[in-house]
């Protein structure tokens, strides 16, 4: 209705721009412009990432080389501990995020000012963070952890990287540690974003804080909640760091995970093709994580 | 008394808070701050004999264990206001001709940019090895900063297309009827007012390089181009290496990000809101 008023005053005005920039029709010049500002992204993917991942697509395509994977107990064990380590860090990282943006969400000045401290793992670069939590498990007796045990506690100090599992373990509570500030972050801003009128009717009729939660914040973060997840099983799958600078893979690639064994294939034992099969064979678990996740960022018109 | 309670139930988490987020900060602090660093290093849970030592070392450079540091320093700047830069000014052209533009499907590009994050990059060294050598950018630091831009533009394009739609589209109508053109409107219109929104990026930028050891360590092999990731995996490597230096550079290698990224919160504080949830 407002529309038709402001055509009567002036139609003139409201057809010309529909007229310019009508959805996938552009002037001749125009196209040829915003070609040109897309001409240097589409060329560095050509170069740095269709060539390279074609060729890394190409180098594992020979089937014998996941025959010989299989056959390999190193590679049986190193996928269990991906699949692990995942599921653990994701599971872990993304429900305690989502509780504590709740604890951060509440406008105090202090809990303002520790939201910044608890962010700083974040923003630490990876290499040095990760070597710190190396020499604060590595060191028998003497790294931090240990001594904590010893003194506070008086429990026996413990070999973190002599076992597989413990290894396996600190790796992934260090990539946590990395990664949890961001989730924390991405779930305060959705929290934020809810409207408080909810909230306060919801208060108005009796429920409580734990009803809250479960029939207002849990239902409305969901799409993003399990957006988040997809996104960090992703990149956890792929990150080697955690791994490479905590554990190192101790005791002898038994805490190793997929990502870092392509490097050991590829630089320790000189057979880079099968590093290659070795990276290429988790994409039958990550594909469809991809596919899921287009379609659920299509269907929420959410762009992280 | 229900007061009382969940008072002390904030304190005690925040208390759980400030330890699990400092502990390994504060470590780097301890074996930094000890005399020696090395295999007799017994730090209790304190800094027993505390000395600035490490630091002074690297300051003046005297021990040939720390004698590349600066110019180690010196290219990780280097590649990381490079790949900020590029990916800004990529990332921005590339969703400005795309979500302003309307030149293709954002959706197509959603699909692409998290398919580049699915293919582990220990499948890539041997093909980028390869790739280089084609290109003639083996141990060349432009090699490390194409590559990175490129793993890091698709995620900046998505955050950018986002934002790109909280800015009302009457705008360009209005600025097109003046008589922009293409790169007028990009320049007069588009930027400033994606100005917050580029500079999260560009520190998300930042940070990727910051955090790259991976490619810096696969493509640049001369120590003339070693970044500090590198010169601190070398020290991790070696069994001898004085691990208070190697906490020392740890430290001062975290700061840039640090302050950069405290520097710009509410840019990044902004984004996170309004990307957050939507729908």
């Amino acid at each position: 209705m407002s529309g038709s008023i402001l055509a009567a005053r002036d139609p003139a005005a409201l057809q010309r721009p529909r007229m310019l920039l009508r959805r996938g029709r552009l002037h001749r010049s125009d196209l040829a412009w915003s070609i040109a500002f897309v001409v240097p992204y589409a060329a560095l993917v050509t170069a740095f990432l269709v060539y390279p991942i074609g060729y890394a697509l190409w180098m594992g395509s020979d089937p014998a080389l996941y025959a010989q994977l299989l056959s390999d107990p190193r590679y049986v064990r190193v996928a269990v501990n991906s699949v692990l380590m995942v599921g653990l860090a994701v599971t872990v990282q993304m429900s305690l995020a989502l509780l504590l943006s709740g604890f951060f969400a509440r406008p105090r000045r202090w809990i303002k000012a520790l939201l910044l401290v608890y962010v700083l793992p974040w923003t630490l670069p990876a290499v040095p963070a990760y070597l710190s939590f190396h020499w604060m498990f590595v060191a028998y007796p003497q790294g931090l952890l240990d001594n904590l045990l010893t003194t506070l506690l008086g429990l026996e100090p413990v070999h973190w990287f002599r076992n597989g599992w413990t290894a396996l373990a600190c790796d992934t509570v260090a990539s946590v540690w990395k990664w949890m500030p961001l989730w924390t972050l991405i779930f305060l801003g959705g929290r934020m974003a809810i409207p408080r009128d909810l909230y306060d009717a919801a208060r108005v009729d009796g429920a409580s804080p734990y009803r809250c939660f479960v029939h207002i914040t849990l239902p409305l973060l969901a799409s993003l909640y399990i957006v988040s997840a997809l996104i960090s099983t992703i990149w956890t799958f792929g990150d080697y760091a955690p791994v490479l600078f905590v554990s190192g893979g101790a005791p002898a690639f038994r805490s190793d995970v997929i990502a870092t064994l392509g490097f050991h294939y590829a630089l320790d034992f000189a057979d880079p093709p099968l590093g290659v099969a070795a990276a290429l064979s988790v994409l039958p678990l990550l594909v469809p994580v991809v596919l899921v996740l287009v379609r659920r960022l299509d269907a929420m018109d959410l762009q992280l | 008394m229900a007061q009382v309670l969940a008072a002390a139930g904030s304190v005690l988490l925040a208390a759980v808070i400030l330890i699990w987020s400092l502990l390994p900060v504060y470590n780097m602090f301890l074996v930094a701050l000890d005399r020696t660093g090395h295999n007799e290093f017994m730090a209790d849970i304190w800094p027993s004999h505390p000395t600035l030592a490490a630091f002074t070392a690297l300051w003046t450079g005297d021990d040939e264990d720390v004698r590349d540091i600066w110019p180690q320093f010196g290219n990780s700047i280097f590649i990381g206001a490079a790949v900020t830069v590029f990916t800004v000014l990529v990332g921005s052209w590339a969703s400005f001709a795309i979500g302003r533009m309307r030149l293709a499907k954002d959706r197509a590009l959603t699909g692409v940019a998290l398919l580049t994050y699915a293919i582990p990059s220990s499948a890539l060294i041997v093909p980028f090895l390869r790739v280089m050598h084609v290109y003639g950018l083996m141990d060349d630091p432009w090699g490390v900063i194409a590559v990175e831009v490129t793993f890091a533009t698709p995620y900046a394009i998505l955050v950018l297309l986002y934002y790109a739609k909280l800015i009302p589209s009457e705008l360009d109508d209005a600025a097109r009827i003046d008589g922009a053109s293409v790169v007028q409107l990009y320049r007069h219109v588009y930027v400033p007012l994606m100005a917050p929104a580029l500079a999260a990026v560009g520190t998300y930028a930042l940070l990727f390089a910051w955090n790259d050891y991976f490619y810096q360590s696969i493509l640049l092999a001369s120590e003339r181009h070693a970044t500090v990731a590198m010169g601190l995996e070398q020290f991790f490597d070696d069994d001898d290496a004085p691990w208070n230096y190697m906490m020392a550079i740890a430290i001062l290698y975290s700061l840039p990000p640090i302050a950069i990224f405290f520097a710009l919160r509410r840019f990044m504080a902004r984004g996170w809101a309004a990307g957050a949830l939507k729908g």
